[in-house]
This record gives C-alpha cells, sequence and structure tokens, in this order.
C-alpha cells in the first residue's frame, strides 16, 4: 500500500500541498491556454483532485526501481511512466472541457483546447516526476526506520542472551548441594566449613557482581571459575581435578561476563559427575595475534545418552557470541574418543 | 506396642559429605545400624541386593545408575522391600519419587527436624510392599533401560533398541545384535519408551520402526517383517494395520 495513502496523518498533508499546485496549473491555463479565470476556476479542482490521485501511483515505480541502480533504465521508465500519466490527465482536462461546453457560459471552452492539452501534458510530466521525487524521500525515510528497528530488535536479542545466560548462572541445585556440604562439615570439621561459606560467598558475590557488567578480563572470570572448581573439588572429592594452563597474554582480554563458567558447569555436571570414576576438567588459554582461543576439555561416558540441559548453556555461548562479535566468534564442539572439548575463538580486544 | 528391633539401613549418595551427614543423623539412633555406604548407583543394588537392609538412603543423581534405576534392579523381596527415603538437591523428582513409593523425599539442605520426620515415617512404613515395578515410573519417556544379568548391570539406550519379544515375566531386547532379558511386562514397557519409534506388531513383538525393512506376505496368507538385518518378525493383522498407518503417515508427512 502506498505509504501517503496507508496513512491518514500523511494523507491530508498531501492534498494540501497540492493546493499552491492546482494555483499553478490554474495560471498556467490563463496565461499560456487563454482561459478565463471563470473557466480555469471550475475546472481546476476536478482536474488536479484527480491526477493528485494518480501521481500517487508513482510509487510502485519508485519501489522496484531503488535510485542509483540503473540509471537509463529509471529514465526510460519515468519518462513513459510521466508521459502515460501527462497524457491520461491532458485527455480528462480534454473531456471537462467538451463536458463544461454544453453550459451557455463555457461555449468558448472548446476553442481553447489545442493550447490547453499540449500545456496540461507538459505539466502532468513535471507533476509526475515531483511525485516521484516525493516518493522516493518517504522510501528513504522508511528504510531508515526499518534499518533503525531492526538495529533495536538486534540490540533486544543480544539483551535477551545476556539475561538468559545469567538466569541460566544461578543454579539452584549447585547452591543446594554446597549448602548441604556445609551443613555436614559444620558437624564433622568446622573450620573446613567456614572456608566453604567463604568460597561460597565469594563465588555469589563475584556472580552478582560481574553480571552487572558488559565486559570484563579474563582474569577476572577465570578467578570465578576457580572459587567455582574449589567448591564443586570439596563436593566431589578426589573424583574432580581441575587444570588450567593460561597465557599471561590472554588474561588481560576483554571478554563478556560468565562466558566461561557455564561451559566449565557443563564439564563438571554432565562431564565429571557420571562418571563413576570421575576425570579432569583442563582449561586452557591463548593469545595469537588478534585472537584469544579458549579451551575446555573434560572425559565423558562413552555410551551416555546426551544429558538434557548439556545443550542449553552452549546454545546459550553461541547466541551471546554472535550477538557481540557477529562471524568474527566462533565456537566449536568435538566429542571424540570420550573427551569432550568446546574451544571459542574470539576477537582480542584488551581494554575491559 | 511392638518390641523395639534393630534397623539395617544403607546410605547412597556420590558425595562423601552427604553420607557423612546422613550418618550424623543416624548416630542418634542405636537401634539404626548403618550396614553399607554406597557412592554409585552400582555400589547400591549390589548392597541392597546382598544385605536386604530395611531402610535406604537415596541419592538420585548419581554416576552409572540414578536412583529409580536402583530401585528398578533390586530383586523382588518376600517382606516388600526397603523403606527408601530419597535426598537429593532437585525438587523436581518428587512426583516420581512419589510414584515410586518412597516414604519420603529430603531436599538437600535438610535439618534435624526433617530428617527424624523422614525416618519415623520409614519406621511406619517398612513392611508395606511397595510395588517397585517400572511402570511406577514417571511420564517422562525412558532414554534407557537398565538391565541386571547375574551381576552384571547393563545401561542399554532406547534408541538402539531394535525390537523386544515378550517371554512371560519378561521381555527380551534386542540391542546391537545382543539379546538382554529384563523382569518387566511388554506393555509396561511400551508405555514408558519414547513414542513414535516403536510399534506393537504382534502381540509379542514390538518393533522399532526404523529397523524394518518391508512386510512381505506369507505362504499361509498373513504378513511377516522383514528387517534390515535379515531377521524375520511375525506381523498380526492388527500389527500390519499398525504398521501401514505409521508409514503412510510418515511418508505423507
Amino acid at each position: 500500500m502506498n505509504p501517503i495513502l496507508a496513512s491518514s496523518g500523511r494523507l491530508g498533508p498531501y492534498l494540501f500541498a497540492w493546493v499552491p499546485l492546482a494555483g499553478v496549473t490554474g495560471g498556467l491555463l490563463v496565461l499560456a491556454a487563454r482561459l478565463t479565470a471563470l473557466e480555469a476556476g471550475v475546472i481546476l479542482l476536478p482536474l488536479t483532485s484527480v491526477y493528485a490521485f494518480l501521481c500517487l501511483s508513482s510509487w510502485y515505480l519508485c519501489r522496484v526501481l531503488p535510485l542509483g541502480e540503473n540509471t537509463a533504465r529509471l529514465a526510460a521508465t519515468f519518462t513513459i511512466a510521466s508521459a502515460a500519466a501527462a497524457a491520461l490527465w491532458s485527455a480528462w482536462g480534454v473531456t471537462l472541457a467538451q463536458l463544461l461546453a454544453s453550459f451557455p457560459l463555457f461555449a468558448a471552452l472548446p476553442e481553447k483546447l489545442p493550447q490547453m492539452a499540449p500545456t496540461l501534458f507538459l505539466l502532468g510530466i513535471l507533476l509526475y516526476l515531483l511525485s516521484a521525487a516525493l516518493h522516493y524521500v518517504l522510501l528513504a525515510v522508511e528504510r531508515a526506520r526499518d534499518e533503525a528497528r531492526r538495529a533495536a530488535e538486534l540490540s533486544a536479542l543480544a539483551r535477551d542472551a545476556e539475561l538468559a545466560a545469567l538466569k541460566q548462572q544461578l543454579n539452584p541445585h549447585f547452591l543446594f548441594n554446597s549448602l548441604n556440604s556445609i551443613s555436614s562439615l559444620t558437624g564433622s570439621n568446622p573450620g573446613k566449613a567456614r572456608e566453604m561459606c567463604v568460597l561460597l560467598a565469594g563465588f555469589l558475590r563475584a556472580t552478582l557482581g560481574l553480571s552487572e557488567r558488559t565486559s570484563i578480563p579474563l582474569s577476572e572470570e577465570l578467578a570465578l571459575v576457580r572459587s567455582y572448581l574449589a567448591i564443586e573439588e570439596v563436593r566431589f572429592g578426589d573424583r574432580l581435578s581441575v587444570e588450567e594452563d593460561v597465557d599471561p597474554r590472554a588474561e588481560g582480554c576483554a571478554i563478556p561476563p560468565l562466558l566461561l563458567q557455564p561451559l566449565v558447569e557443563n564439564a563438571v555436571k554432565h562431564g565429571v559427575a557420571p562418571r563413576l570414576e570421575g576425570g579432569v576438567v583442563r582449561v586452557r588459554a591463548t593469545r595469537t595475534d588478534g585472537t584469544l582461543v579458549i579451551a575446555l576439555t573434560n572425559p565423558v561416558d562413552a555410551g551416555a545418552p546426551a544429558a538434557p540441559g548439556a545443550g542449553l548453556g552452549l546454545r546459550n555461548v553461541r547466541r551471546r557470541l554472535a550477538a557481540r562479535w557477529g562471524s568474527e566468534a566462533t565456537l566449536r564442539q568435538e566429542l571424540r574418543e570420550g573427551t569432550f572439548s568446546v574451544a571459542l575463538s574470539i576477537p582480542a580486544e584488551s581494554k575491559a | 506396642m511392638e518390641p523395639v528391633k534393630s534397623l539395617g539401613a544403607v546410605l547412597v549418595d556420590d558425595e562423601a559429605l552427604a553420607r557423612d551427614l546422613l550418618r550424623e543423623h543416624l548416630a542418634r539412633h542405636p537401634d539404626v545400624t548403618i550396614l553399607a555406604e554406597c557412592a554409585n548407583g552400582f555400589e547400591a543394588v549390589k548392597a541392597i541386593s546382598d544385605l536386604a537392609p530395611d531402610l535406604v538412603f537415596l541419592d538420585i543423581r548419581m554416576p552409572g545408575l540414578d536412583g529409580f534405576e536402583v530401585l528398578e534392579l533390586l530383586p523382588p523381596r518376600a517382606d516388600g522391600g526397603p523403606a527408601v527415603v530419597f535426598v537429593t538437591a532437585y525438587d523436581d523428582f518428587a512426583l516420581k519419587a512419589f510414584d515410586a513409593n518412597a516414604v519420603d523425599y529430603l531436599l538437600k539442605p535438610f535439618d534435624r527436624v526433617r530428617f527424624e520426620a523422614a525416618l519415623e515415617r520409614a519406621r511406619r512404613r517398612r513392611g508395606v510392599p511397595p510395588p517397585l515395578a517400572a511402570s511406577a515410573r514417571g511420564p517422562a519417556p525412558l532414554t534407557r533401560v537398565v538391565v541386571k544379568d547375574g551381576a552384571t548391570i547393563s545401561i542399554l539406550p532406547a534408541a538402539a533398541i531394535e525390537w523386544i519379544r515378550a517371554e512371560d515375566d519378561y521381555v527380551l531386547l534386542r540391542v546391537s545384535g545382543r539379546n538382554h532379558l529384563k523382569q518387566e511386562t511388554l506393555a509396561n514397557l511400551e508405555a514408558q519408551l519414547p513414542p513414535g519409534r516403536f510399534v506393537r506388531i504382534h502381540r509379542s513383538y514390538l518393533l522399532a520402526l526404523d529397523r524394518l525393512e518391508r512386510l512381505r506376505p506369507t505362504p499361509t496368507g498373513g504378513q511377516e517383517a522383514l528387517l534390515r538385518d535379515g531377521t524375520v518378525l511375525p506381523v498380526s493383522r492388527a500389527g500390519a494395520r499398525l504398521l501401514r498407518d505409521r508409514l503412510g503417515s510418515s511418508s505423507a508427512g
């Protein structure tokens, strides 16, 4: 639908803009075609109001022929279209003049047709092209508005991804199990219980604090991961061990907060915890040129069916990477010979 | 009043600290003897089968077998089996635990009052036979089937099951070219398997659709199913109709 017809807020001003144009038309009819003021005044309203709507048809051409793409085709199309519209308009003018001629007052009108028709034709071409120009402006405005809306949608999507990540972050089962461990230690080893309380408090404080920022250095994320793993090591005893290999140059790289933590949690929950013999979670971070690579591996039981929920954390991380870096960041996951590995490759940004 | 009698208990939890806590709470009850502590489902099946405890404190999420699978693999006992108290951090298994006829469901962390209440219920309920058939499991479809053959426990992914045959009180599961026997009825198992993949092709047979090569007529005017590996299974008239419905709808959609 034509954007002018589609909104009454636009149709009004558009028709109003035709008032001076109708004035110009009337003036030309008087000066060039020698109509009397009365003749011009009577014919003007039906003449211009029809053309005002006919000119709206240029919108369909404007839409299919973007400016600056194929200028020759554009020129040819608008020459033909404006000529056709102008011809229709002058034919309408002639018809009106002949209808009016049946009244004695306007009997002289048909004699002026040889001047009136070409005047209307030339003016019609100009007015049609003017309308096309207006439609191009409107199209550009609409496109800009669409783009702004799309950008807003994208950023809303990115925010959703962040929120989903945070929601997933506050894993209640981890908390309940940790509190149960503390409850147990309170009787048998109060010192250790206190230590675990401090670890858990540190983890919670860091989680809540980090989640308010949009970017943190990798070193801070790793500290959070360490406190998480320290708590899990108390719970799982010697079934869980952790190996860390972090390039010092990687530590300053900026990443979205809580990017790694859910992946490490996955590694413990779906990798090590279901295994009778437990296993090792390995964290490795390297920085080469402009790329930060973070790799995580954990063992998995060969025959175990995919745990529900294991994919959710990964999907979330993928969405967050895409929202922030688009195709510049990648996440690769692989299950081979009983080892699950995830590798994030993201642009190395130093400022956090 | 009944005379006070000693109770044997088995504690099952993969976290040592969680077992410590249960032990600490039980220490206030001299009539309860801890017969064994288990750190995973396999140990639990063995200990409960061998020691026949009156009482089991059972974690749900564990390496190997989960708590429900442990119950499923226990041999039937004349006294109805142990009173089971689930101990877990997950509240979403409560309904399933209720279906499994558990005595109580302790949410970690819990206090002494709550623990005492669970123990009291266990004492009262002891002797009431819990029908721990697999049919008592929750509504979620099975992703794996556990089978015990003597001392060996096999975990069979539901996606790898080719066909199942009813054999009296047992079912024979054909998985990756091997046979496994499980004490279960075909109807019960059918109700728990993921819907859509299996078709009851015969009173005694469930077939995974993706294993079927084609249906072919028998000399006696009936139909039989030829599987991809060359196996031939009988197909009843109702089974053939079901198969045609399923194959027809899957090729149309």
